[in-house]
């Protein structure tokens, strides 16, 4: 049998006020632009996570067990839907309900502590961990890092966390010549399996489908089945991996994305050898083809498919390295209000903000940034961050006098 | 151009930053070829400045100032007459004195007229009779509105402006109202009554308001609902009550600003800047820099703050206009302009209007003028850091180069402004 795998990333930061100016330093702790987070947050859920999940839930009763699918929500997303639009999360609590939808961890906060501050990264999983048991009634046992980061190191630590099935993208530098089509190993794991992305079959649906210029185009669930079936005694999982607002904000509703996927199913079930599965299943359904060896990091973004959308510049650089700086500042206030609001700034979202490749993948960068250039980014995250490192100073000052 | 000018304070009687402006304000007129009448309640038996007519206002005899109003008016016929003067003329005492009834207190000029008195008596202080004298002033506003030769009338702050509006009313030349400080400003929210009335009349009556900061002019157009555009904006070249508070903003006692303001381009020497910057940061870490203003090597700048890894003492404001500028000059402790090459630039007499010591290059025009500036090659980095932390560990030294660079500059500032209150007059009499 051959398994199709679905997971979706669901994510929306808490974006920075655009004019939080010098001038607001030691005046305004209000960081977040709060208009601009919920009208996103809404018309993501009108476009997007409302009608797909609706959707899904349709299918998922049509093919009785037969459909499945998987997500990674992340904390700071699922607290936007509790503060801006309830109704979404009811609607993914009525997925979890089907028993067919496996919710994976992440860090709560969309972050990259792995790369910066272990204890972080484990407080982060373990919020992520009490986020999904809290709503989805499920233990995940599944992990995905923030944007697909992922190396050796990553694997065993997460391995020691007690997951048991990890996903990463299945790039070019981990593959080498080998298919990501199988369930691998992290190398030196013994309980961790390593479930790849199939980035040619993941992004025919989340960045080439309603490209007309596409020698493919239109793509119908008919061919794009008879390219899933292609697969036969050539693999066992098919690792399809995307951001959920593929459905009906990347692609819009009226390029088809709903209908190609409300067919899928049936078409990709026509043939008996094929069939979907959650992560954490094909993980005890199958067993690891080999070790995977992944010294260097690798993630989903960009072409480079490699950490230099949130770092590398020395504007991500000096931002990150600051905000971790004050890790321990921050923690010894015992403030959960302060932990929260720099915990928030630890997104990886306001590094990618900050990235100034402007050549391949520019377009896609500038579509994601709501700052006009990645210099206001750095300079709208340097003041929010001076101000929170002022709070901080001001509350032990006054700790201390009394 | 003729100014006729009512005031309440003048050099050597001065008793708050009124008089002092007042003073610079008339310098910087006549500099640039005013002929300028300072009107002031009394002489106080002092002597003045000899470039600027004095005419004191217990000195205004008004009945002899009547008769001969009487005498003129009647050489003209009605025609005529209502060509020069806006409202209609009054050919006998009873309806001159019922003229000023309608808009003076009917017992006090009845008074005037009927003991044959003629001078008002004034102190030109601020004390319980204040109110008094205001409206006093008024009456000689309005008299000498009917017989001087003037184009404009130009009033200081509420004390005077009655008298600017009843000069005005009488003359028909347009008034510009003065706001050096407004009741807010002396009282916070504790505002009083009838003397915001005052201010709030003169402001209304005026054709155009003076304030001399966006801090007051918001206050003018947010307190005393003044359409913006009637108000314009000249900053006084000295000015020793500018209170950081005064612009809304807060400072950390325990840290100083640097700052850096103007077009981030080559020319301005912003690099030069950063790089002193990041030296001083390495040797003092109670201090924050300010780059503000934008520019083609802006994200440079930002780039290399970045790569200094300073962004906790490093800030960019981008481009500052209006009352953020002035905040921002009220917060910094020192001001630095590097520039490569600079014909002159007004930035650094800006500075110095807030009690901002500075650094300039030599090779900026404004050297020649500023002798007592501290002055460094805009390349010798070094030597700009050391002399940043000189300044911005020495308060002494500091005050004293602020304090000295403002001698240096306050003709030319005064002169500035001059030229800038011109452009006002001119605006009005265009219209």
């Amino acid at each position: 049998m051959v398994s199709l795998i679905f997971y979706f990333q669901v994510h929306q930061p808490f974006r920075l006020r655009k004019n939080y100016s010098f001038f607001d330093i030691g005046n305004n702790h209000f960081y977040e632009d709060e208009d601009a987070n919920r009208s996103i947050l809404n018309k993501v859920a009108d476009k997007c996570y409302i009608p797909t999940n609706l959707m899904l839930l349709d299918l998922i009763r049509q093919y009785k067990g037969k459909f499945k699918v998987a997500f990674s929500i992340s904390g700071v997303a699922i607290e936007q839907f509790e503060k801006y639009n309830p109704y979404v999360l009811e609607t993914f609590q009525q997925l979890a309900e089907t028993g067919q939808v496996e919710f994976i961890a992440e860090t709560y906060y969309h972050s990259l502590s792995f790369l910066f501050s272990k204890e972080e990264f484990k407080e982060q999983v373990n919020l992520q961990k009490e986020k999904v048991e809290y709503y989805f009634k499920q233990t995940p046992t599944t992990f995905r890092n923030t944007e697909l980061i992922y190396n050796n190191e990553l694997a065993h630590f997460v391995e020691s966390l007690g997951f048991t099935t990890i996903l990463a993208e299945g790039a070019n530098q981990v593959l080498g010549w080998r298919s990501p089509n199988f369930l691998y190993q992290p190398v030196g794991s013994y309980k961790l399996n390593l479930l790849l992305k199939n980035y040619k079959l993941s992004d025919d649906i989340a960045f080439r489908f309603s490209n007309s210029g596409w020698e493919e185009f239109p793509l119908t669930a008919e061919k794009y089945a008879n390219w899933v079936h292609a697969t036969a005694g050539n693999g066992e999982v098919i690792n399809l991996f995307m951001d959920y607002e593929t459905f009906g904000e990347h692609q819009w509703a009226d390029t088809g994305i709903f209908d190609f996927m409300r067919a899928l199913p049936g078409e990709i079930l026509k043939h008996p050898d094929f069939q979907f599965l959650m992560p954490k299943e094909a993980s005890q359904y199958y067993t690891p083809l080999s070790q995977i060896d992944t010294p260097f990091f690798v993630s989903w973004a960009d072409l480079e498919r490699d950490l230099t959308a949130w770092l590398g510049n020395s504007l991500q650089d000096s931002a990150i390295e600051k905000v971790y700086e004050i890790e321990n500042l921050v923690k010894s206030t015992a403030d959960p209000e302060l932990i929260h609001t720099w915990r928030k700034l630890l997104t990886s979202d306001h590094f990618y903000y900050m990235c100034t490749k402007w050549f391949s993948d520019g377009d896609v960068h500038k579509y994601f940034n709501p700052y006009e250039t990645p210099y206001d980014a750095f300079v709208i995250y340097s003041n929010v961050l001076n101000d929170l490192i002022g709070t901080i100073k001001q509350k032990q000052t006054k700790a201390v006098v009394e | 151009m003729k100014v006729l000018m009512f005031g309440w304070e003048f050099p050597p009687f001065i008793s708050g930053g009124l008089g002092t402006a007042s003073y610079g304000i008339s310098k910087g007129l006549v500099n640039n070829h005013i002929d300028l009448t300072f009107v002031m309640p009394t002489r106080r038996g002092l002597s003045f400045d000899s470039e600027i007519n004095i005419l004191a206002a217990d000195e205004v005899h008004t009945i002899e100032r009547y008769n001969k109003i009487i005498k003129v008016l009647k050489k003209y016929d009605t025609k005529s007459i209502s060509k020069s003067f806006t409202i209609a003329p009054y050919f006998t005492k009873e309806d001159f004195i019922e003229y000023f009834n309608t808009h003076h207190d009917v017992v006090k000029i009845n008074k005037i007229f009927q003991t044959q008195k003629g001078l008002l008596k004034f102190t030109g202080n601020y004390g319980k009779n204040l109110m008094d004298e205001v409206y006093r002033y008024g009456i000689i506003g309005e008299i000498i509105g009917f017989g001087d030769d003037f184009d404009i009338i130009h009033a200081h702050d509420w004390l005077t402006f009655y008298a600017g509006v009843a000069a005005k009313r009488s003359s028909g030349k347009p008034l510009v109202a003065h706001v050096h400080a407004t009741e807010f400003d002396r009282s916070g929210e504790n505002v009083n009554q009838n003397v915001y009335d005052i201010e709030r009349y003169g402001m209304e009556n005026a054709d155009k308001i003076i304030a001399v900061s966006y801090f007051t002019k918001n206050i003018i157009v947010n307190r005393y609902g003044i359409d913006p555009e009637k108000v314009e904006v000249v900053h006084n070249a000295v000015d020793k009550n500018r209170r950081l508070d005064a612009y809304g903003v807060k400072k950390n006692v325990n840290e100083k600003l640097v700052l850096f303001l103007g077009r981030i381009t080559m020319q301005k020497g912003p690099d030069y800047f950063l790089e002193a910057a990041y030296r001083v940061y390495k040797k003092n870490k109670n201090v924050r820099f300010v780059m503000a203003g934008s520019g083609d090597m802006l994200p440079r700048m930002i780039t290399r703050m970045a790569s200094l890894r300073m962004l906790d003492r490093f800030h960019f404001t981008g481009f500052l206009k209006g009352i953020d500028v002035e905040r921002m000059y009220a917060l910094s402790d020192l001001y630095v302009m590097p520039s490569v090459s600079e014909p002159f630039g007004i930035a650094p007499f800006e500075a110095l209007l807030y009690d901002v010591p500075i650094i300039i290059s030599k090779q900026s025009g404004v050297a020649e003028v500023l002798k007592n500036a501290i002055k460094v090659d805009f390349w010798d980095v070094n030597k700009m850091a050391d002399m940043i932390l000189m300044l911005i560990e020495n308060d002494k030294i500091a005050r004293e180069v602020s304090e000295k660079c403002k001698d240096d500059m306050a003709n030319i500032g005064w002169d500035n402004a001059g030229h800038k209150i011109i452009n006002v007059y001119e605006s009005l009499l265009n219209n």
